[in-house]
């Protein structure tokens, strides 16, 4: 909601910093692009040509801020059956074609498609993309080549793969088997290890810098031929003057058959279903709180596709992780998805013979993790603990896609979702839904009152088939004013809707609006309808009065502190919403919760989530919060480190305190005003901070937060945290 | 802009076990206007329907009810519109009916019938009762539309006949008027900013209404205006409904064609689901 001063001088300061996550983002996005293109039949190098056309088409005509375009994992399957029906060159006119439907989508402003999608089917679809994925990858990871027509068959032939493997004589298979192994124990142990060299570079990329490295050790080292045997390496990856000299000529031979239309219709479907699900999830961690233009963006990413199609490149989507990535490293507008297609340039002019030292098994590994993270069985028990129902719509979807194809399950699930809507609530009559389908049910207004507040009404029935209506007014309400979503005069709410309304929930709490629900538990007395009642009364947990140890030891911590102890989950976090460390977290809850008995300081386990959708990755620590009774700076202050000298290049500046080069040194300081940061760290507090252990601190204005490792503190630790705490208090009282 | 008080207050009569309360609401009402009942019965006369109306219709001898009794046979819609026009009746009651099991109502097709084509003012009552509930708040539409200040001015006397102390003037607003869709920030504060501007010219004109309105009967009410981004006729039903209005004052609608019937808009929306009493003026 800034004016739009400074504008090209804010570009200019933040454009090394997103230079930086360009450059990490286009190290996941080169092993992803060659594996993704082929997984689905394409030459490997069709991946990189989608990412850096839609990352130059995006990034200029887009209209969300920090997403990251490219080969999206959600086409693989769909990609894969226009490849082998349609052949390559007719494959990359139905892509253009795609491309073009996507920017008539944009066009008639469709970018409220993806709504009209029922979350457990998009789920099941999802899960049923993951499991093609999967399925086929997994024998070229175990260095098993095999050919069958269904994914059914491939997934069932997995254990006989298995079994071949550790059977294996050949040495070049051998090693083929290994480097896959190796490289999903890489990514599926890489963010369990908290080490910061380690998360420097991410793990797709170690994956390819060790298999490079590997061979190079062989060539150079060793004299020997690479032991991985030849048929499993990447091929074809053509020289930058290749790919101009072979721009494919497209085939307009096969396009009025059945297939094709039916390839460029499933294209479309799943490519805008995946963009816009994305470029939802990723305006939630935009830092800066920004909405992105649906609209606009599918206009851009169809104009990319039909360019990428043409120089023989796979569809551009807006991809999850690649976003999620950009974001944690700091980006802050669309140039840094223009830099990751410029670094993949630059990778694929200096080092596409490199590139061809990477062994097939281990790219297909991160595949393989891929599809794993979208089918996981985490996806199931989520599914089952919002109701039965859903597993059945969920596995409706998932099975026919397997067995049919992706638009005859998504349908398949809509279908489904509606035929258990109409049955559980057959005591509400049939007619709820036909006879108000058409109705204009969302009434919105402002009240006015000692603070107006927008008043939101919903009648009959709300879910996935007439959601937009409700979505068309709540996105006409900004995110820091006050909204009562009120849903009595509403039979029956479905968990697409619930669903949505938490993510604006969070949304609004974190740009300092709030958002209130009313009228459920109203009517779940009234019309016992099981979605609602699920879930506003989540199943109880099985009742833990049993605390664990380090339970009992924090309540004998408590006692002998004269604390209050309380261990159970608290949901409401909002005081932590204003904490820049948090700026591009979502919070879960916090739990374990020691405090003081007029709360000043409270020490906590908190459980928080980076990323979004399938690149979401969860976290616990224990923190301290301290409530100031004066307003101080905000700040940040961390332990210097070598993380910090490099990223010091990339625009971010540490704050020097004159006369204390030792803390200067030692430490990270950062913040926005300056001159009151270094007023604030009078010798007082700069001493304290150099003569005690070193904790990541941060200030919102008002209140302190710190904390120390990257994981859940022991009783010990806690104790000195808090001793830490209270005596930063009374230094800070003092100034 | 002139007055028309009700001075004829008619009502359909068949003998159902909402008769009584029927007749209570109708008998009550020409007493609050001060206005002549005429209670029409679409059938043969006989001497003991006749008794039966006058036993109920006792308890209001004492507020010197005059009421009049017609027979007629024929086809229902015909014999009530005819009836009207032969009698100069100003409203007409009808009843709606209650749809199975869940608490809304809706107007029946011949109430539907007469309401399209009648050319008095009509009040639809969902649910009439024997006793007297109080009118406290009635909401009025602010449409911008000729008939509007009749509409706001007859409203206003409505109130004061029923000793109701809140009126609240819906001005209902279609969202093309906005001429901005919201995308992204920047369309959202344009689309905010038209948005208070369009409210402020709405609440103006509705506001230059009221001070055309004869000072006793605005005197002492509580008056409230609420601009309402939505499709004209459901939202102020919705709205209605959410306040928990005792009334509702309509505007007659212009014009009806089939294609009014079948893309319902404006009043048809309200007779599909009735959220309180309506009044559709004349």
């Amino acid at each position: 909601m800034s004016p739009k001063k400074n504008n090209i001088k804010d570009f200019f300061k933040t454009l090394p910093k997103n230079i930086f996550s360009g450059f990490v983002v286009s190290l996941i996005a080169l092993p992803l692009g060659l594996g993704l293109a082929m997984a689905s039949d394409a030459p490997p190098i069709a991946g990189i040509i989608a990412a850096v056309i839609g990352g130059i088409t995006v990034s200029i005509l887009g209209g969300s801020h920090v997403t990251i375009v490219g080969p999206g994992n959600g086409l693989v399957g769909v990609l894969l059956v226009a490849i082998t029906t349609l052949g390559l060159e007719g494959a990359y006119v139905a892509i253009m074609c795609s491309g073009i439907l996507l920017l008539l989508l944009g066009f008639f402003r469709m970018g409220a498609l993806a709504d009209f999608f029922p979350s457990s089917a998009i789920q099941g679809m999802l899960a049923a993309i993951g499991l093609i994925i999967l399925g086929k990858q997994f024998h070229i990871m175990l260095a098993h080549k095999i050919k069958r027509g269904d994914t059914i068959d491939y997934l069932l032939e997995i254990p006989f793969t298995i079994n071949d493997a550790v059977h294996y004589e050949n040495k070049g298979l051998i090693f083929a088997a290994l480097a896959g192994i190796l490289s999903l124990t890489i990514m599926l142990f890489y963010s369990k290890v908290r080490n910061k060299y380690l998360q420097l570079i991410p793990a797709p990329m170690w994956i390819v810098i060790l298999s490079i490295g590997f061979s190079y050790y062989f060539e150079i080292g060793l004299h020997e031929p690479n032991p991985i045997a030849p048929e499993y390496m990447v091929s074809g990856i053509p020289s930058i003057q290749e790919i101009i000299a072979d721009l494919p000529t497209p085939n307009f031979s096969g396009i009025w058959s059945f297939s094709f239309f039916g390839s460029v219709l499933a294209l479309t479907l799943i490519s805008s279903i995946e963009s816009l699900l994305s470029i939802k999830a990723v305006d939630k961690l935009d830092p800066e709180k920004r909405r992105s233009n649906v609209n606009r963006d599918l206009k851009a990413l169809g104009l990319a596709t039909v360019g990428s199609g043409l120089l023989g490149g796979l569809n551009v989507v807006t991809v999850i992780a690649r976003s999620s990535v950009n974001v944690n490293q700091g980006a802050s507008n669309r140039s840094s998805n223009f830099f990751h297609a410029l670094f993949l340039v630059l990778f694929i002019v200096f080092f596409s013979t490199q590139l061809t030292r990477i062994p097939l098994p281990a790219l297909m590994a991160i595949l393989v993790y891929t599809g794993y993270k979208l089918a996981s069985p985490k996806v199931i028990t989520k599914m089952f603990s919002i109701g039965k129902e859903q597993l059945i719509i969920f596995f409706v979807t998932l099975i026919v896609t397997l067995k049919i194809g992706l638009i005859t399950g998504i349908l398949a699930g809509v279908l489904a979702t509606f035929i258990i809507h109409v049955i559980i609530n057959r005591h509400l009559g049939y007619g709820l839904f036909f006879r108000n389908l058409l109705k204009p049910n969302v009434l919105m207004y402002k009240e006015h009152g000692n603070k107006d507040n927008y008043y939101v009404s919903v009648k009959h029935f709300c879910s996935f088939l007439n959601y937009f209506r409700l979505k068309k007014h709540l996105d006409a309400i900004p995110e820091n004013q006050d909204v009562i979503v009120d849903f009595s005069l509403c039979d029956f709410v479905d968990d697409t809707v619930l669903e949505n309304i938490n993510n604006y929930q969070e949304l609004f709490d974190k740009r300092g609006g709030h958002f209130g629900v009313v009228g459920l538990d109203l009517h779940d007395t009234e019309t016992k309808h099981p979605f609602a009642s699920r879930r506003l009364l989540p199943v109880p947990n099985i009742i833990k009065n049993s605390l664990t140890r380090r339970q009992t030891n924090m309540e004998t911590l408590a006692e002998d502190y004269d604390l209050k102890y309380y261990p159970k989950k608290k949901k409401n976090v909002s005081f932590l919403n204003s904490f820049s460390f948090f700026s591009t977290k979502h919070i879960n809850h916090i739990y374990n919760k020691l405090s003081q008995k007029d709360n000043d300081i409270t020490v906590f386990d908190i459980e928080f989530s980076e990323g979004e959708f399938i690149a979401k990755e969860e976290g616990r620590k224990t923190m301290l919060h301290i409530n100031l009774d004066q307003r101080i700076p905000e700040f940040t202050l961390d332990k210097e480190g070598f993380l910090e000298k490099v990223s010091a290049f990339a625009g971010y500046k540490d704050i020097p305190i004159e006369n204390h080069d030792d803390f200067s040194n030692r430490f990270y300081l950062k913040g926005e005003n300056e001159a009151g940061i270094a007023k604030f760290f009078n010798d007082d507090v700069t001493h304290f901070f150099e003569s005690n252990p070193y904790y990541h601190v941060e200030s919102n204005g008002s209140a302190i937060l710190i904390f120390g490792k990257e994981r859940l503190a022991s009783i010990k630790e806690i104790k000195a945290l808090y001793d830490f705490g209270k005596r930063l208090k009374q230094v800070i009282q003092t100034v | 802009m002139s007055l028309k008080p009700f001075k004829s207050i008619g009502i359909g009569v068949a003998y159902s076990p909402n008769l009584k309360a029927n007749l209570f609401e109708a008998a009550r009402l020409s007493v609050f206007f001060g206005a002549k009942l005429f209670l029409i019965h679409v059938g043969e006369p006989s001497e003991e329907k006749t008794n039966m109306l006058s036993i109920i219709l006792k308890s209001f001898e004492k507020d010197k009810l005059d009421y009049e009794v017609i027979f007629k046979t024929g086809d229902p819609v015909n014999v009530i519109l005819s009836t009207t026009e032969q009698k100069k009746i100003d409203l007409l009651i009808l009843g709606a009916v209650q749809r199975e099991k869940i608490l809304k109502y809706y107007v029946g097709s011949i109430a539907r019938k007469i309401t399209r084509k009648a050319k008095c003012s009509i009040l639809l009552l969902i649910k009439p009762a024997v006793e007297r509930m109080a009118c406290k708040h009635i909401v009025v539409n602010g449409l911008k539309d000729p008939k509007t200040e009749q509409t706001i001015t007859t409203a206003f006397y409505v109130a004061n006949q029923l000793k109701s102390n809140k009126i609240t003037i819906v001005e209902e607003i279609e969202e093309e008027e906005i001429h901005v869709k919201v995308d992204d920030d920047k369309s959202l504060r344009l689309a905010t900013i038209n948005k208070e501007r369009i409210k402020l010219r709405e609440n103006s004109r509705v506001k230059e209404i009221i001070t055309h309105i004869p000072e006793e009967l605005t005197k002492n009410k509580t008056i409230k205006l609420q601009p309402i981004f939505g499709k004209r006729g459901y939202s102020i039903g919705h709205y209605a409904q959410i306040t928990r209005a005792d009334l509702l004052v309509m505007n007659s609608p212009s014009k009806m064609t089939f294609w009014d019937r079948l893309f319902p808009h404006d009043i048809e929306h309200i007779l599909t689901e009735l959220p309180t009493d309506v009044l559709i003026l004349q």
